[in-house]
C-alpha cells in the first residue's frame, strides 16, 4: 500500500517538473493494468465474459423472432432453423429469451456488485477511520445486517416490491451483500490512517470526509477491485436463487433464473429448455470466477492461493 | 468476563434481529388472505375470532400483538403457526429432518474434500492436482439451485432408462409405506442419496480448495523441513506433521459451515421436498405465518452466531498460538 502511495507522490513530483521526462514512473492505475492483463486466467475470463456481453446484446438482433412474439404453430418444439434453440411451452422463442435473461443477468450482477462494494468501503472506511462512537454503531448495524438472514427477508420484502420492478430488487440485494467486505475494509482502514501521507493531510487541514475518499479509499483501491469482481458472481448466483422461487425477477421480464426454473421442470422430456439457460449461467459465473481469482492473486499480495 | 460479554450482545442481536423479522412479517404477509379461498366460506367475524386466537388479526394495533408475542417469546414459546399447532413443536420437528439430511451431506463432502485437497497438495502441479483443483473451480461456479435440479434431472433420466425407480426425489420416505424396519429403512435412503450427495458436492468442492491452501502453507514451513531432516519418511512426516497441523483451520471451518448449513439448506430441502428448517423459509412465507417466519429468523441468527461462536472457541482450544489473551 505505501509502495502505491509513494510511487503516486513521485508520479506527481516529476508532473510538475515539467512532465517531459521520458522514464515516466507509471501510476497506480497502469500498474494495475499490467499486473491484471499479465494473468492468464484474467485474460480468458475477460474474453469469455466479453463473448457472452456480446451475444447478449448483438445476439438478439440477429434473430427473425422478437422478445414479445409467440409462435402459436409451435410449443415445445426442439431446436430447429427457424426456431436456434427451441421453443418453450408459449410458443416464445428460446434463443431470444435465453439471451434477454443473460442480459438482465449481467445487469443485475454487475450492478449489484458495484453498489455492494461502494456501501462496503464507506461503512468500513468511515468506521475504521473515526474508531470511537461511530465505529461501534456502524460495526453494530453491521453484526446485525449479517444476522439477519439475507434470503428471508427478501422474500416477505417481496410482495411489498413486486410491482416496482428490478432496480429496487437489485437495491435489496446489494443491501445484504456489504457487511463482510466492510469489516475488511474497517481493518485495512485502522492500518493505512497511521501513514505519513495521511498525518500530512490531516496536519494540513483536509476535513476527514475528504481524506477518507481521496487517500483511504483510493489506496485500497486492489482489495475492493477484487472484492467487487467476487461479489459479481454471488450477486448472479443470489439472483437466480431468488428468481427460481419466484422471489425475484417478474414476467414479463426474464432472468437466468426464472429461464432455469421454467425448464426444470420439463427438463427431461424437453431438454432444450433447460440445458442452454443453465450452461450460459454456469459459463457466465465461471468467468467472472476467473477474473475474480486472477485479479486476486496478481494484486492482493497476502493472496496465497497458488494454481497452477 | 469477556466472554459473557460477548455472550450477551449475541443476545441483543439476536433478539433485535428476530423482532425486525417479526415486525416485518406482521406489516407484509397477510394471514387472512388464506380464509379467503376456504369453502364454505367463514363469515368475517369467525376469521376474526380465528385470527385473535393466533394473535394474527390485523385489526388488531400491531403494538398491541407485538407486545403479547414478546410475552410469550420470554418465556419461550413462539407462539401458534396459522394451522393452530405449535410453532416449537413444528420446528423441534423440522430440527431433526434438517439434521439429518446436513449430517451425512457434510461429513461425506467434508472429509472427501479433505483428501483429496491434501493429497493435491502434496502432488502439487500434477495431473491429479490439476484435476482436482478443476474441478472444484467448477463445482463452485455452479449455483446450488442449479446442482441439485441437475442431480434430480439426471436420476428421472436414468430411473426412466433403467424402467425402475432407483433413485426417489421427492420427500424424506415413501407415506404409509408398509415394509418392515428394513424395508423403510432401505426406503428412507433411497430418498436421501440425491440431496446428500447434492449437498456433499458442494462441500466437497469448498473443502478440497480450502485444505490444498493450508496444506501448501504448512508444507513450505520449517518443522515439517526439520521432521523429514531427522530422518522421518516423507509419509509420516506430512501425516504426523503436516496434515495434522493443516487440519485445524479446516476443522474450525467445518464447524462454521455446520451451523450455517442447519438452516441454510433452503434450496436443497425445497427442491427435494424435505420438510426441514431450510424449506420452512419458504413455506412459512407462502402460508402467511408470521409466527413461524419470526421463529426461523431466530433459529437462523442463533445458528449463525453459535457456529461463528463454536468455530473460534475451537480455534482457540486447538491450536494455542491463537490464544493471544
Amino acid at each position: 500500500m505505501s509502495m502505491s502511495a509513494e510511487r503516486v507522490a513521485s508520479e506527481t513530483e516529476t508532473g510538475q517538473e515539467g512532465g517531459t521526462d521520458e522514464t515516466r514512473i507509471p501510476g497506480r492505475w497502469s500498474v494495475v493494468l499490467g499486473t491484471m492483463l499479465r494473468q492468464r486466467r484474467v485474460l480468458v475470463g475477460l474474453a469469455v465474459l466479453l463473448l457472452l456481453v456480446a451475444a447478449a446484446w448483438i445476439g438478439p438482433l440477429l434473430s427473425p423472432w422478437g422478445f414479445e412474439e409467440r409462435d402459436y404453430a409451435s410449443f415445445l418444439r426442439p431446436p430447429s432453423p427457424e426456431h436456434w434453440l427451441g421453443t418453450d411451452n408459449t410458443g416464445r422463442d428460446l434463443y431470444i429469451i435465453t439471451l434477454v435473461g443473460l442480459q438482465k443477468s449481467i445487469i443485475i450482477g454487475l450492478l449489484v456488485a458495484v453498489i455492494t462494494t461502494a456501501v462496503a468501503a464507506v461503512v468500513g472506511a468511515f468506521a475504521g477511520y473515526f474508531l470511537n462512537l461511530t465505529d461501534k454503531v456502524l460495526m453494530w448495524v453491521t453484526d446485525l445486517a449479517l444476522v439477519l438472514p439475507s434470503f428471508l427477508i427478501l422474500a416477505i420484502l417481496f410482495p411489498a416490491i413486486r410491482d416496482s420492478g428490478w432496480i429496487v430488487f437489485v437495491l435489496l440485494l446489494a443491501a445484504f451483500g456489504w457487511m463482510i467486505t466492510a469489516k475488511m475494509v474497517r481493518g485495512m482502514t485502522i492500518s493505512l490512517k497511521e501513514r505519513e501521507y495521511v498525518y500530512a493531510a490531516r496536519y494540513m487541514g483536509v476535513s476527514p470526509v475528504r481524506i477518507i475518499f481521496r487517500h483511504i479509499i483510493p489506496n485500497m483501491s486492489s482489495l475492493l477491485i477484487v472484492d467487487a469482481t467476487i461479489n459479481v458472481s454471488s450477486a448472479i448466483i443470489a439472483e437466480t436463487s431468488l428468481s427460481y422461487f419466484g422471489f425475484g425477477v417478474q414476467a414479463p421480464d426474464v432472468s437466468l433464473g426464472t429461464l432455469i426454473a421454467l425448464g426444470s421442470r420439463q427438463a427431461v422430456t424437453h431438454p432444450w429448455t433447460f440445458v442452454f439457460c443453465t450452461g450460459l449461467l454456469i459459463v457466465l459465473v465461471m468467468a467472472v470466477n476467473l477474473i475474480g481469482e486472477g485479479l486476486r492473486d496478481a494484486l492482493d499480495p497476502q493472496s496465497k492461493s497458488r494454481r497452477a | 468476563m469477556f466472554l459473557v460479554r460477548r455472550l450477551a450482545n449475541y443476545v441483543v442481536l439476536i433478539f433485535l434481529a428476530t423482532t425486525f423479522a417479526y415486525l416485518l412479517a406482521a406489516t407484509t404477509l397477510d394471514p387472512r388472505a388464506n380464509y379467503a379461498e376456504m369453502r364454505p366460506q367463514p363469515s368475517e367475524e369467525q376469521v376474526d375470532a380465528r385470527l385473535d386466537e393466533l394473535n394474527l388479526n390485523d385489526k388488531t394495533p400491531l403494538a398491541e400483538r407485538y407486545a403479547y408475542w414478546v410475552g410469550d417469546i420470554a418465556t419461550g414459546d413462539f407462539g401458534l403457526s396459522v394451522r393452530g399447532t405449535s410453532v416449537n413443536e413444528e420446528m423441534a420437528r423440522r430440527v431433526g429432518v434438517s439434521l439429518r439430511l446436513i449430517l451425512f451431506g457434510t461429513v461425506i463432502g467434508a472429509t472427501s474434500g479433505i483428501l483429496v485437497g491434501a493429497y493435491g497438495a502434496v502432488k502439487q502441479y500434477r495431473f491429479f492436482d490439476r484435476a482436482s483443483t478443476g474441478a472444484a473451480f467448477f463445482v463452485l461456479s455452479v449455483p446450488a439451485v442449479v446442482i441439485a435440479i441437475s442431480l434430480q434431472v439426471i436420476a428421472v433420466w436414468i430411473n426412466e432408462a433403467t424402467g425402475v425407480r432407483i433413485f426417489q426425489y421427492a420427500g424424506e420416505y415413501t407415506t404409509g409405506l408398509d415394509a418392515g424396519f428394513w424395508g423403510r429403512l432401505g426406503n428412507r435412503i433411497q430418498h436421501a442419496v440425491l440431496p446428500t450427495l447434492a449437498l456433499a458436492i458442494g462441500q466437497f468442492a469448498a473443502f478440497s480448495r480450502y485444505q490444498r491452501n493450508m496444506m501448501l502453507d504448512v508444507l513450505g514451513s520449517d518443522f515439517v523441513r526439520t521432521a523429514m531432516a531427522k530422518g522421518l519418511t516423507r509419509r509420516r512426516a506430512f501425516f504426523k506433521h503436516a496434515l495434522r497441523t493443516a487440519l485445524i483451520p479446516t476443522v474450525t471451518y467445518f464447524t462454521f459451515v455446520f451451523g450455517i448449513m442447519l438452516a441454510g439448506t433452503t434450496f436443497t430441502e425445497k427442491i427435494y421436498g424435505w420438510n426441514g428448517m431450510g424449506s420452512w423459509v419458504i413455506d412459512s412465507i407462502v402460508t402467511n405465518d408470521v409466527n413461524a417466519v419470526a421463529a426461523v429468523s431466530c433459529f437462523m441468527a442463533i445458528c449463525v452466531m453459535a457456529a461463528s461462536f463454536f468455530s473460534d472457541i475451537l480455534y482457540a482450544w486447538l491450536d494455542p498460538r491463537v490464544r493471544v489473551s
